[in-house]
């Protein structure tokens, strides 16, 4: 049996991992990736602490978040498709057309 | 439920209709307009008689802003002199406004004209029932400002675009002073609301309050037309004529004397304030009545007349006869609009003739005009038995009892005044046609619209002086109304020195009119003799004392000179520098932190996650 | 575990919203039919359904609702930020008719997303309830990134939606996570039972990490210093109807959802957040409007002007008290008045020329059309603050309420940048009013809805600059229910 706090120490190392990830990559793909995993990072931490409570609210949340990640993947796709159709570089560095 | 609000609130809609449906009104504006200032009068009769036993009351016009303990809102204050002054503001409003839908009728900024005339009407009644200085102050600049667009109304004459612009500068350096004074008032004070203010005026240092009342003063200067300030007003006479009637003679200009008389307390703490006040008063009444016995222009004498009689009304208030001054105030509204608006029927009448030397013989045309116009000449004489009579009486004996210089000044001033008054009739009127042919076909009566207003305030001006200013031992019954606001001046009224000074008047009044009759009558007049300099006297007179050309030489020209130097060496130099390099800096910051905005993603995410490390350490450490 | 039991539906207080949302899928339905209908009809339907909402909202007006277990609180104060918000967007659609006839193909889409996340902003300043907050943001949100690149064609438009994205998702996951630490702690994810769970343990550090994620992810939404260097991009990038609709209702919402959830939940760490928002208020309103003053793009500068605004409406939450938030709702309203009426007057331009937004395209504005500078002018004047326009009122609410609060120098700050402020708004003006506009510039004819929406801000502005008193007491009034 591992204690909860184990699992909140995962998600909070998932979580860096994201923010590492998003902050280090330049592809949009990948952090977009990162972001996911941060979401899921979240999703963790719901469990385990919905354990503790002892009530349900935070498996619920999970799910909640599950379908909310699949729309943003969606959004999140059809964006990064788009920007590729106009620029055929999949870069974060070549959008800085608006600066300063 | 008070129904003070009413009576701003009536003009300010009609103005706002007028303004914003304008297009859409047309020709009916007088349908607004007239009815929204009507009813004011109506409603002002209402406050009226809520102070006639004496008393006040506020009344809460708008609340602004609230938060917590700090309100900002506008007070009315209604005693029975704000009542009068309603009665006036709004009763000559009326006329006038009536009278303007037959003047102006075949005007193409019709509905502008009356939407600028109820807007002047609201910020008059504003002015008058301020109950602190800063609202006071708000409407002084509003009347200024409605003066300026209606003086200006035919903005495409030049003459009338230029003499707008004169009367906002000069009006500015007389405001300037006001809105210092009333700065200091409050630093002085801490409050600017009327019943605070003068009870603490009695805790001020002379000086501080003789500096405060001459700044005020200042401000009532510029409004009043008085010395020096007094340029303005005889070109603010190509506005509309019912515009010169009811603001440049009947209202905004005696502003002034009803601060003066509203902050009495203020100047009575500082005598020297008083004095001052009471000289310039009948310094600008004789100086005024002087340049007034040479005009040509009808509009032009009448404005010089109404110059020195604001001079008289200041005397008055300056020599504490505080009740005397607002009844000539009042009674001067009523001859003043009524000779006016005579003026502006005779102008109506001959096509445009302003010129007193192409006039002469309407008698027989313009039966009403001339009646009513030499009612309110001879009001404005002071022939006996009218308004002007007795007001002007009541000055003359109030200050006889206080300086016996001032008297015979205003006395002089008085001779001047039935003088011009007669020769302003004699010429326009009594004496042989000098019209053309051509001209002297077309001049006919006003129609009724025009002709109702003139006999209201005929009568007006026939029996205001024996109702309410006939003098008796306990003052006149417009001073007994008015007691609870000023106390009622000492001047003893029975009596020989009364009457002889009653009989007096009589004589210089008569003197006056009887030479103007042997100038202009008795002989057949030369039109092209009158207004020509023949003396230095005359050309002196003529040139209004050079006033005009004084202040170009000695201020606007240097002005000119020195601000141009001043931007070219001071203000590039010094103070470009100092705002420059206050500007410089702050550019200087925003180019450098927008670069901080560097375009990429990862930055931005980068600085978000410096926000979220720099979020948690401060919450963690506390 | 108990059995689970169908909660009661509660229709009444998600009508609002039902409207919105029923609104929007009518629209989508209409885009699908065969035979293609006109965008106005399109357009008209969405207007209709913002316009039903808002009077949906005002007919609850002082009967305050609760549905689904306390998950939705529809009381005063989320009515009165949905007047807000269905007022921003109502003006938006009116806007969007011409805006999007010259520049835009897509219809159905438009009208639809904008209704959705219309929809999510009142959901959210609804929300009582963690869950149902991220939910409704991220509706919110995610119409928001698709509108933002919806002129497919444009580069701009595309990178400013994929800023927006990746930067909103970034922030939305702290969020989130922030709201996982916060159930952690508390067991609950309820607003109410937050703040019972919470009494009295303001340091557990569960807590404090997560009340520390939430400021993040709602400082992104309000873009307040340091998670707002995404929006002048945005701002510039997108549409100009749609950049109203950010500046103004996702505003709303997500500073309406962050009072609730500081006043309420967190209401146990006020030392805490009023100190930490103490300094993010003092730097975001000066960043803004230092950074505002180097723009030459209109729309940028608005961009940095509205990071400016947030910054004046953080000092009434720092401010607290009844006075403080009622304040900031106030602030919403004026705010939502007068940016959406200056992005309204930006699109009309737009439209006319291919693209105007540089301040030097509106040299001589006041010759080529008089009306639309005046308006534009206004706008502005109101934005600077002065009296009698809105802007004063509202900032005056809010540096009132800040130095009763005894925070005197944070109103001191924010009186001299609004001193600041006047440098590039008043610029704007002299470029309408004082230069000779370059060449002969289109002829600017605002359509009838353009031209209503600007007048109804026009006597917005006016009107709760003149008399705000009764507003401003309303504002007061929806504040109460949070503070019991």
């Amino acid at each position: 049996m591992v204690a909860e706090s184990w699992y909140v120490a995962l998600s909070a190392v998932l979580f860096s991992i994201g923010v590492v990830g998003v902050v280090v990559r330049r592809n949009p793909l990948v952090m977009f990736m990162s972001i996911e995993l941060m979401l899921n990072a979240a999703n963790l931490a719901f469990v385990a602490f919905g354990r503790r409570a002892g009530n349900a609210d935070g498996q619920i949340a999970v799910f909640f978040v599950m379908a909310v990640a699949a729309a943003e993947v969606a959004v999140g796709l059809a964006i990064i498709v788009t920007v590729f159709r106009l620029r055929r570089r999949l870069s974060v560095d070549d959008l800085s057309l608006m600066r300063w | 439920m008070s129904t003070v609000w009413l009576i701003p609130a009536l003009p300010l809609a009609g103005a706002l209709l007028n303004i914003f449906f304008g297009k859409l009104i047309g020709r009916r504006a007088h349908w607004v307009a007239v009815p929204a200032v009507a009813c004011a009068f109506l409603a002002s009769c209402v406050a009226f008689a809520r102070v006639w036993h004496g008393g006040s009351f506020t009344s809460s016009l708008f609340t602004w802003i609230v938060a917590g303990d700090f309100e900002a809102s506008v007070i009315a204050y209604v005693d029975p002199l704000t009542g009068v002054m309603l009665l006036v503001v709004t009763g000559v409003g009326a006329l006038i406004h009536l009278y303007s839908a037959g003047y102006m009728h075949d005007d193409a900024g019709y509905a502008r004209y009356f939407a600028y005339l109820n807007l002047f009407v609201f910020s008059m009644v504003m002015l008058v029932l301020a109950g602190d200085f800063l609202v006071l102050y708000v409407f002084w600049e509003a009347v200024g400002l409605c003066s300026y667009l209606l003086i200006g109304f035919w903005y495409t004459r030049p003459a009338a675009a230029q003499a707008g612009k004169k009367a906002f500068i000069v009006n500015r350096v007389g405001d300037f002073g006001f809105g210092l004074g009333i700065m200091w008032l409050w630093t002085a004070v801490g409050a600017l609301d009327y019943p605070t203010v003068f009870k603490s005026v009695a805790t001020l240092a002379p000086p501080t309050a003789t500096g405060i009342a001459l700044l005020l003063f200042m401000g009532a200067c510029g409004k009043s037309a008085q010395l020096p300030l007094h340029t303005w007003l005889p070109d603010a006479m190509e506005g509309p004529t019912p515009v010169s009637a009811l603001i440049h003679a009947a209202t905004m200009v005696t502003a002034g004397v009803y601060m003066v008389a509203r902050s009495h307390a203020l100047f009575e703490r500082s005598g020297t304030a008083l004095e001052v006040v009471a000289w310039v008063g009948v310094a600008t009444a004789v100086f005024a009545a002087t340049i007034g016995l040479v005009q040509t222009d009808i509009k032009r004498v009448l404005a010089y007349s109404t110059v020195s009689q604001l001079g008289y009304m200041f005397a008055a208030v300056g020599v504490g006869a505080y009740a005397a001054g607002i009844f000539h105030l009042v009674t001067h509204a009523f001859f003043k609009a009524l000779l006016f608006l005579g003026a502006g029927s005779v102008i109506h009448g001959t096509g445009g003739e302003q010129d007193l030397r192409r006039m002469g013989g309407l008698s027989s045309r313009m039966v009403t005009t001339t009646i009513t116009t030499t009612v309110g000449g001879l009001g404005l004489a002071g022939v006996p038995g009218l308004a002007g009579f007795f007001s002007k009486d009541e000055i003359l004996a109030a200050v006889y009892h206080a300086n016996r210089a001032m008297w015979a000044l205003l006395l002089l001033g008085a001779f001047c005044t039935a003088f011009y008054t007669g020769r302003m009739l004699f010429l326009a009127f009594y004496s042989g046609p000098r019209m053309s042919k051509e001209a002297a076909h077309h001049v006919h009566e006003s129609p009724p619209v025009m002709t109702l207003p003139l006999w209201i305030l005929a009568l007006l001006t026939v029996v205001t002086g024996v109702a309410l200013g006939a003098p008796s031992d306990a003052g006149t019954r417009f001073a007994r109304f008015l007691a609870g606001v000023f106390p009622i001046h000492e001047a003893p009224h029975g009596g020989s020195v009364a009457f002889m000074l009653m009989v007096l008047s009589v004589v210089v009044v008569a003197a006056g009119i009887t030479l103007a009759w042997f100038m202009y009558m008795s002989t057949p007049v030369r039109p092209e003799a009158i207004g020509r300099p023949r003396t230095l006297v005359h050309a002196f007179l003529l040139n209004a004392w050079y006033v005009d050309r004084l202040y170009d030489a000695a201020i606007v020209r240097p002005l000119l000179a020195l601000s141009g130097y001043l931007a070219r060496a001071f203000d590039l130099g010094l103070i470009d520098g100092i705002v420059n390099g206050l500007g410089r800096a702050v550019v200087g910051w925003a180019a450098a932190l927008r670069r901080v905005q560097t375009g990429y993603v990862v930055n931005y995410a980068l600085t978000m996650l410096a926000g979220v490390v720099l979020f948690l350490a401060f919450l963690l450490s506390r | 575990m108990t059995p689970l039991a169908m909660p009661p539906v509660a229709i009444g207080p998600l009508a609002p919203v039902l409207i919105v949302l029923g609104a929007a899928g009518l629209v989508l339905l209409l885009d699908l039919l065969p035979r293609p209908v006109g965008r106005e009809l399109i357009a008209t339907v969405a207007l209709a359904g913002l316009v039903g909402a808002l009077l949906a909202t005002l007919a609850r007006w002082g009967k305050p609702g609760r549905a689904f277990q306390d998950m939705l609180v529809l009381d005063d104060f989320a009515l009165f930020a949905n007047v807000v918000i269905c007022y921003a967007a109502a003006l938006v659609v009116m806007l969007s008719i011409d805006y999007l006839g010259r520049n835009g193909p897509e219809t159905g889409e438009y009208y639809a997303l904008v209704l959705f996340s219309t929809g999510g902003m009142m959901l959210l300043a609804a929300a009582g309830d963690l869950i149902v907050l991220f939910l409704a943001l991220e509706l919110m949100s995610l119409s928001l990134y698709v509108l933002a690149g919806l002129f497919k064609r444009e580069l701009a438009a595309s990178e400013a939606s994929m800023k927006y994205f990746i930067l909103g998702a970034f922030a939305t996951s702290f969020l989130l996570y922030g709201i996982a630490l916060i159930y952690g702690a508390t067991g609950t994810t309820n607003l109410d039972r937050i703040a019972a769970a919470a009494a009295g343990r303001a340091h557990d550090p569960l807590l404090v990490i997560g009340l520390g994620l939430l400021l993040v992810g709602f400082g992104f939404k309000i873009s307040s210093v340091p998670f707002h260097m995404w929006a002048p991009d945005v701002y510039q990038g997108a549409p100009t109807s749609v950049t109203a609709l950010i500046a103004t209702g996702s505003k709303a919402a997500a500073l309406a959802a962050l009072i609730r959830v500081l006043v309420t939940a967190l209401r146990g760490s006020q030392p805490d957040w009023a100190v930490l928002l103490w300094v993010v208020a003092a730097i975001t309103m000066t960043v803004g409007n230092v950074v505002a003053i180097a723009q030459s793009n209109l729309k940028r500068l608005l961009a940095y002007s509205s990071i400016a605004h947030v910054g004046y409406m953080l000092i009434g939450v720092v401010a607290g008290g009844s006075a403080g938030p009622g304040a900031v709702l106030f602030y919403l309203l004026t705010y939502a008045f007068t940016t959406a009426g200056a992005f309204g007057v930006l699109t009309l331009c737009e439209r006319a020329q291919a693209e105007a937004v540089e301040v030097g395209d509106y040299a001589g504005l006041a010759r080529r059309h008089p009306v639309l500078a005046a308006a534009l002018g206004l706008f502005l004047l109101s934005l600077v603050g002065i009296p009698p326009l809105a802007g004063f009122v509202g900032k005056f609410y809010l540096f009132a309420a800040a130095v009763r609060a005894g925070y005197l120098w944070l109103a001191v700050i924010g009186v001299v940048n609004s001193a600041l402020a006047a440098y590039y708004y008043l610029r704007v003006v002299v470029f309408m009013y004082m230069r000779e506009p370059e060449g002969a510039g289109a002829r600017l004819v605002p359509s009838f809805a353009g031209g209503l929406a600007l007048a109804i801000a026009l006597i917005g502005i006016v009107l709760l600059g003149v008399i705000p008193a009764p507003f401003a007491d309303l504002a007061q009034a929806a504040v109460a229910p949070l503070l019991r």
